[in-house]
C-alpha cells in the first residue's frame, strides 16, 4: 500500500490538472466524450487530443530521459526532427514508387539520422561537459537550414497513399494511425525500462554523477545513451509529423515543440534538475498540454489571447505545485485538523486518519 | 592560453576572467579577419558604429540576461517582453494621449512588472526558472497579439524627431566616391548601451549585491550559510533583467519607430548565444558582464562577415551554428585544461580599488569568504 502510494503520489499533480480540464470541458458542453464514426474511424474530442499530442508525447519521453540524466534540457528537438524527416522525405521521393518497403527503409534511415543528431549533442554534453541547453542551441540555430539543404527545395510534398494512411487512418482500422504508433512507442519504452537497468542507471547519474562513477556507472556513457534515445525519439516524432502534414516544411515543422515538451516534463512532476523521473507523468503532462490547447479553442477564446491564458494557467499550476506553497498548505491543513480533532474529541485513529487522507503532500523530494 | 598562465604563475586568472579574455581575443581576431577580407567596408568607423546602432536592444538584453545567468538562472522571456514593450509604446504614442516620456515610463513599467512577477515566482516560490520564464514568454506574446496585431508606424512628431535624432561626430568619417565628407553618426541608443554597461559592470564588481550574485551562483548553499539573502538576490536579478528588457524595448522602438508582432522575436536565443560566447556559464557563478556585449558583437560580426561574403542565407545559420560549436568546444577544452581546481573569485589587479578606501575593507573580506 505504501509502495503504491509512493508510486502514485507524483502523478497527483498531472492527474488533478487533467480532471480539472475535463470538468471545465464538461461544464462547457456535456457532449465532450461523444464519439462519431466517420469513414470507419473514430473521431471526437478525446481521439483528437490523442491524435494531436502524438509527437509531443514521444518527444516528452525522450526529454524526460535527457533531463533526468544530464540535468538539462534539449532545446534543439524541433530542428532535429526537421533534419530526420528531411532525410525520410528525400529518400521516399527519390525511391520512385512509394511502397511499404521504401517507407520503412526511409524511416530507418531517418532513425540513423536521428542517432547522428543525438550523437552530436551527446558528444558535446558528455565528453566536452557543455550544458545541454547550450549544446543543443547549436542545432537550434543551424538545424533548420541543414534540413532545408537536405530537402533542396521549398516544402516537398509527400503525395502517396501509404504516407497519407500513416498520417490519418488505415482503412479498416477504427483508430487514427499516429495514435497507434504512439501507443506502440510507449509500449516499447515501457518494456525497455522494465527489462533493463536503464532507469536505475539514469537516475543515479542524474542524482550524483561522481557517486555514480564511483559505483561503476559511467556517467559519460549513460548521458550519451540518453541523447541517442532522444535522437530516435526525434526521428519517430518527425516521421509522424511529416506524414501528418503531408509535406515537409522545414521552417515551421514542430517549431516551438521544445517548449511544450519541457513543459510536459515539468507538469509530469519531474524535476528539471535531473534525478528521479516518471515517464508516465510526462506522458500525462503532454496529453494535458494538448487538452489545454484544445480546451481554450473550445471555450472560444480568441486566438490572439490563447497564449496569455496558457501562460496564466502554467503560472497558477506551477505555483500550486511549488514546494513552498505545498509546505504552507500542509501546515494550514494540519492546523485545521488539530483544531477539528480537539473540538470533536476523537480518541484513537485520528492521527492515523490524518496520515492516510493526505494525498496532496507526496513524498516527492528529489530536487 | 597556456603561455598566459605561465607568464603569471602567482596570480591565477579566475574562470570568469579567463573566459572573458578568450571572448575578447576571439572578437579582436574576428574583426581583424573582417578587416583583412573586406578592408574597404570594415575599416570604416561607421561600420563599427552601425553594429551598435542597429543592435543596441540585443546588447542591452544580453546584459540583463548575463546577471541572471551568473546567479544560475535563465530568462527566456526577454525577447517577447521587448516585443510587447515596442507594441505597447507604439499603441500609446499613436493613441494621441501619450507622450514620449509616458512611453518611456510604460516601457520601464512593463519590464519591471515582468521582472517582479517572474522574480517572485522563481525566488520565493522556488519554481524552476525555465518554466516560469517560458510562461512569461507566452504571456508577453499573448498580450502582444491581444494588444494589436498589425504593424503600427508611429507618426507622432515628437517621437519622430527622437527617432531621427543622431549624434554626429564631425572629425570622424569617410569620404564617398564624389569626395564629399560623410561624418560618422551615432544613435542615442548607443549612449544608453554604454551607460548601462558601465553601470551594471560597476554594480557587479563593486557593490555588495554584485558579489552576492556571484556567491549565490557559485554555490547557493554556502552563500546561505554565509548569511547572504539568497532569495532576495535572485529576486533582484530577475527584476534587473526585466528592466533591461523594458529598456531594450524602448531602444528598439526608438531605432525602428514601429510596433510589430515580429519585433525582437527569438532574441532570447541570440542573447543566450552571445552570453555563452562571452564566457558566462549557464551553471552560474562564472561570467563577466563585459563579456556579454563582446559576445554579442562577435556573433553580429560573424553575421556581417557571412553577409558580406554573399553566401546563401541558409549557410549563414549553419555557419553561425558551427562557429558557436567551435567556441563552446574551445571554452570546454580550456576549462578542462585548467583542471577541476577550486573556483577562485578574484578581480584582476587593474580592476581593484586602492586598499586605502576604508569602507571597502569590510567588503573585501566578505568577498574572500564568498
Amino acid at each position: 500500500m505504501r509502495r503504491l502510494k509512493a508510486q502514485v503520489s507524483h502523478l497527483v499533480l498531472p492527474l488533478s490538472v487533467l480532471v480539472v480540464l475535463i470538468i471545465i470541458n464538461l461544464i462547457k458542453g456535456a457532449d465532450y466524450f461523444s464519439l462519431t464514426v466517420v469513414n470507419g474511424a473514430l473521431y471526437g474530442n478525446i481521439p483528437n487530443i490523442l491524435f494531436g499530442a502524438s509527437e509531443l508525447v514521444i518527444l516528452a519521453i525522450g526529454m524526460t530521459l535527457v533531463t533526468a540524466s544530464s540535468q538539462g534540457q534539449d532545446i534543439g528537438i524541433g530542428a532535429g526532427a526537421t533534419i530526420t524527416s528531411a532525410v525520410f522525405v528525400l529518400f521516399v521521393l527519390n525511391a520512385g514508387d512509394a511502397t511499404l518497403l521504401t517507407i520503412v527503409v526511409g524511416f530507418l534511415l531517418s532513425c540513423v539520422a536521428g542517432l547522428v543528431v543525438g550523437a552530436f549533442n551527446g558528444t558535446l554534453v558528455s565528453v566536452f561537459k557543455v550544458q545541454p541547453m547550450v549544446a543543443t542551441l547549436i542545432l537550434l540555430m543551424g538545424g533548420r537550414s541543414i534540413a532545408f539543404m537536405i530537402d533542396g527545395k521549398l516544402s516537398p510534398i509527400l503525395a502517396n497513399d501509404i504516407s497519407n494512411q500513416i498520417g490519418t487512418v488505415i482503412p479498416g482500422v477504427p483508430i487514427q494511425t499516429p495514435i497507434i504508433l504512439t501507443a506502440v512507442f510507449i509500449a516499447i519504452v515501457a518494456v525497455v525500462l522494465k527489462t533493463t537497468n536503464l532507469r536505475l542507471y539514469v537516475e543515479s547519474v542524474g542524482i550524483n554523477p561522481s557517486a555514480a562513477r564511483l559505483n561503476g556507472i559511467s556517467p559519460k556513457k549513460i548521458i550519451f545513451l540518453t541523447f541517442l534515445i532522444m535522437g530516435v525519439c526525434t526521428a519517430v516524432a518527425g516521421f509522424i509529423a511529416v506524414n501528418k502534414a503531408g509535406r515537409h516544411d522545414s521552417v515551421n515543422l514542430l517549431k516551438f515543440i521544445m517548449m511544450d515538451a519541457i513543459l510536459a516534463v515539468a507538469i509530469g512532476g519531474n524535476s528539471l534538475s535531473g534525478g528521479k523521473f516518471s515517464i508516465t507523468g510526462s506522458i500525462i503532462g503532454a496529453y494535458t498540454i494538448e487538452m489545454l490547447n484544445r480546451t481554450m479553442l473550445r471555450l472560444e477564446i480568441q486566438t490572439e489571447t490563447i497564449l496569455a491564458f496558457k501562460a496564466v494557467f502554467i503560472i497558477i499550476l506551477m505555483a500550486v505545485a511549488s514546494p513552498v506553497v505545498r509546505d504552507y498548505a500542509k501546515k494550514i491543513l494540519q492546523r485545521v485538523r488539530t483544531i477539528g480533532v480537539s473540538s470533536t474529541v476523537r480518541k484513537t485513529g485520528a492521527p492515523n486518519d490524518a496520515e492516510v487522507s493526505n494525498p496532496d503532500t507526496p513524498v516527492k523530494k528529489e530536487e | 592560453m597556456g603561455s598566459l598562465n605561465a607568464a603569471k604563475p602567482k596570480k591565477r586568472l579566475s574562470n570568469s576572467n579567463l573566459l572573458f579574455l578568450i571572448a575578447a581575443v576571439i572578437f579582436v581576431l574576428m574583426y581583424g579577419l573582417a578587416i583583412l577580407s573586406y578592408p574597404e567596408s570594415f575599416l570604416q568607423f561607421q561600420t563599427f558604429f552601425d553594429l551598435f546602432n542597429l543592435n543596441a536592444p540585443l546588447i542591452i538584453m544580453t546584459l540583463g540576461l548575463c546577471i541572471v545567468m551568473i546567479v544560475g538562472g535563465i530568462d527566456i522571456s526577454i525577447g517577447s517582453v521587448c516585443g510587447l514593450v515596442t507594441m505597447a509604446c507604439a499603441v500609446l504614442l499613436e493613441s494621441g494621449v501619450g507622450s514620449v516620456w509616458g512611453a518611456l515610463l510604460l516601457a520601464l513599467g512593463i519590464g519591471i512588472a515582468f521582472g517582479l512577477l517572474q522574480g517572485y515566482l522563481i525566488a520565493y516560490l522556488e519554481i524552476q526558472p525555465f518554466i516560469i520564464t517560458l510562461a512569461g514568454l507566452f504571456l508577453a506574446k499573448g498580450l502582444l497579439t491581444t494588444l494589436h496585431k498589425n504593424p503600427i508606424n508611429v507618426t507622432m512628431p515628437a517621437f519622430v524627431s527622437l527617432r531621427d535624432f543622431k549624434i554626429v561626430i564631425p572629425w570622424l568619417g569617410t569620404q564617398n566616391r564624389l569626395g564629399v565628407f560623410i561624418p560618422c553618426e551615432i544613435k542615442p541608443g548607443v549612449i544608453i548601451v554604454v551607460v548601462l554597461i558601465v553601470l551594471l559592470a560597476a554594480l557587479m564588481k563593486w557593490t555588495r549585491f554584485g558579489r552576492n550574485v556571484y556567491a549565490v551562483g557559485g554555490n547557493e548553499q554556502s552563500a546561505m550559510m554565509l548569511g547572504i539573502n539568497v532569495k532576495r538576490t535572485k529576486f533582484f536579478t530577475y527584476v534587473i533583467c526585466g528592466l533591461m528588457a523594458g529598456i531594450a524595448g524602448f531602444v528598439f522602438i526608438m531605432t525602428t519607430g514601429a510596433g510589430n508582432v515580429g519585433n525582437a522575436a527569438m532574441f532570447e536565443i541570440k542573447a543566450i548565444a552571445s552570453n555563452v560566447i562571452g564566457g558566462t556559464l549557464l551553471n552560474g557563478g562564472v561570467g563577466n558582464l563585459l563579456g556579454s556585449p563582446i559576445g554579442a558583437l562577435t556573433l553580429l560580426i560573424i553575421n556581417e562577415l557571412i553577409r558580406a561574403a554573399g553566401v546563401q542565407s541558409n549557410f549563414q545559420a549553419i555557419v553561425s551554428g558551427l562557429l558557436l560549436y567551435l567556441f563552446i568546444v574551445l571554452q570546454s577544452i580550456v576549462m578542462s585544461l585548467r583542471g577541476r581546481r577550486k573556483f577562485k573569485l578574484a578581480l584582476p589587479p587593474w580592476l581593484r580599488l586602492p586598499p586605502w578606501l576604508p569602507w571597502l575593507q569590510g567588503k573585501k573580506k566578505a568577498e574572500k569568504q564568498g
